[in-house]
């Protein structure tokens, strides 16, 4: 255990060396939430309570998108790029033959980066969005730590997406494309580019159950106090049963891999 | 120029070659830049399942306006979106490389790893474009026939401009190129939504300080015979010509000086 506690910690510390990376990311993050808002107020207007949220609900929500865009790695990124990397060049072989499980390397490499995002780029979006516009904060202290355990599983179920997609390579040599349509399907079904609660008919009711929903919409709603009560933890639970399944997959796909397929040699 | 341009082209030609030595992989991108740039214009086609209306536009309209800004972005990328990938290449030291080679580091940056699959964006903003044209009921007058492809021309130059505004940025802060697609991207999406619907001091912020209204929103006004949110001038609609070559200039001025301000990373 103390292994992956390392692990993450200096993942932690690698990403927070890139000081004007973090700044630039908040800087755009921002810009691109005060864009947004002004597309979301608009829409508002014109529906106001679409999709059970007023005006301050909505524009909440996109500060919040862009604050937990890049801890969630909604459009792909972080571990990603380089387990994919490694797994292109066989480099793989030597992850393998370490004395550590390779989905928890990963995982708690990627819980490091999420926990520097969060924190570096993540609060800042928001407390400018909340100097500009009228936002919802929640109310009551348990409202923040339930918000802050939908956002750690919505991490989680976003490692087992992007997990299963890097392991693609295995097959594929090159996951490039795989991990673009990922990353639009992040996008889309998480509810960066509206709230799924918006989509139309099936398209909502179906996007709604899909895994996506737990990285972004879910922490959201949380946030904005959507779930109470026993209607919380049915919400935090499937947030849970989705994070177990990916990562339950994720090894099942790991071990055939590694059993079938033969690692890039050179 | 000339010989610029020529170096531009072989360039060009060379990773047009080793793209297509992967033409399935091509294939695969190019369609995803397509359904993935498309998934911008779901987002606003869904906005207008719940109203008819979005800052006075119709879904028409809003099309017309989504898809000058999506060539004009998708052209500027094509042609020297890579030039954003500088701030690496300054980190890594290989524009050491470029510079000792006989032909500009301009040209060698802008055609650098050049993208075929770009042209994903510019169909699929393209086939709106059309759309939008034949569904709406525009008073074609010859000023607002020849005003279309003066928007998209304008509009490439001024994102292209942008786009190296960002590069020349990175010689000052080679680890800081997110801040360079707040202006490209950001723009891009900023010019996807009809003026009307953003607070006044940022429409001021986009005509007067990085020209982004002249890629559309200014020539879409007279087009669309609407009014101007902020009651500019009439001339202002016909000004994106001039917008473009202010913004050139000053983006010509700036990577100049970052090219001169270059320090080698020596290794």
């Amino acid at each position: 255990m103390m292994v992956y506690a390392a692990i993450a910690s200096r993942t932690f510390r690698r990403y927070a060396t890139y000081r004007a990376a973090t700044a630039a990311g908040v800087f755009t993050n921002s810009v691109f939430g005060f864009i947004m808002a002004f597309t979301y107020i608009a829409l508002w207007h014109a529906r106001p309570q679409l999709g059970g949220y007023d005006v301050a609900d909505a524009v909440t929500y996109v500060w919040l998108g862009q604050s937990l865009l890049a801890p969630a790695a909604l459009f792909g990124g972080g571990f990603q790029d380089e387990f994919s990397e490694r797994i292109r060049s066989g480099d793989v072989a030597i992850d393998l033959y370490r004395p550590v499980d390779l989905q928890s390397w990963w995982l708690a490499s990627d819980l490091g980066r999420a926990a520097f995002q969060f924190l570096g780029r993540g609060i800042l979006p928001t407390f400018f969005g909340a100097l500009a516009f009228d936002l919802t904060l929640p109310p009551r202290p348990g409202t923040w730590l339930a918000f802050l355990c939908a956002v750690f599983l919505g991490v989680v179920v976003s490692f087992g997406i992007r997990y299963l997609v890097c392991l693609t390579a295995f097959w594929l040599m090159d996951s490039t494309g795989v991990q673009q349509v990922a990353g639009f399907c992040g996008m889309f079904f998480s509810g960066m580019v509206l709230p799924l609660t918006v989509f139309p008919g099936w398209l909502g009711d179906v996007s709604l159950l899909l895994p996506w929903a737990a990285c972004l919409q879910v922490p959201v709603d949380v946030f904005l106090g959507k779930h109470e009560g026993v209607q919380l933890l049915q919400t935090l639970g499937f947030q849970a049963i989705w994070a177990v399944v990916l990562l339950l997959a994720g090894r099942a796909l790991s071990s055939l891999a590694t059993r079938k397929v033969v690692v890039q040699g050179g | 120029m000339v010989d610029a341009l020529r170096a531009y082209g072989w360039i060009i030609t060379m990773w047009v070659r080793s793209t297509m030595a992967y033409r399935a992989s091509f294939l695969m991108l190019t369609f995803g830049q397509f359904f993935g740039t498309g998934l911008d214009f779901v987002t606003i086609f869904i906005m207008f399942v719940h109203t008819d209306e979005l800052g006075g536009f119709t879904l028409p309209e809003v099309g017309f306006i989504y898809a000058t800004s999506g060539v004009a972005i998708g052209m500027a990328d094509l042609l020297l979106g890579s030039i954003e990938r500088i701030g690496q290449r300054i980190r890594d030291g290989s524009v050491d490389v470029m510079l000792v080679r006989p032909v500009s580091a301009f040209v060698q940056a802008a055609a650098d790893r050049f993208a075929l699959r770009r042209l994903g964006r510019i169909l699929q903003s393209t086939a709106v474009l059309v759309w939008s044209l034949t569904v709406l009921d525009i008073h074609w007058t010859w000023d607002r026939v020849l005003l279309v492809p003066i928007m998209l021309i304008c509009g490439t130059v001024i994102f292209c401009s942008v786009f190296v505004l960002g590069a020349a940025f990175q010689f000052a802060a080679s680890d800081a190129a997110q801040v360079a697609n707040a202006f490209t991207y950001g723009g891009n999406f900023l010019t996807q939504y009809p003026p009307t619907i953003f607070a006044k001091d940022l429409i001021k912020a986009a005509t007067f300080a990085i020209p982004l209204a002249f890629v559309n929103w200014m020539p879409a006004l007279h087009i669309l015979d609407r009014a101007d949110p902020l009651g500019l001038p009439k001339a202002f609609q016909f000004a994106s010509p001039i917008a473009a070559a202010a913004i050139t200039l000053v983006a010509g001025l700036a990577w100049r000086a970052g090219i001169r301000s270059y320090r080698s990373t020596g290794s």
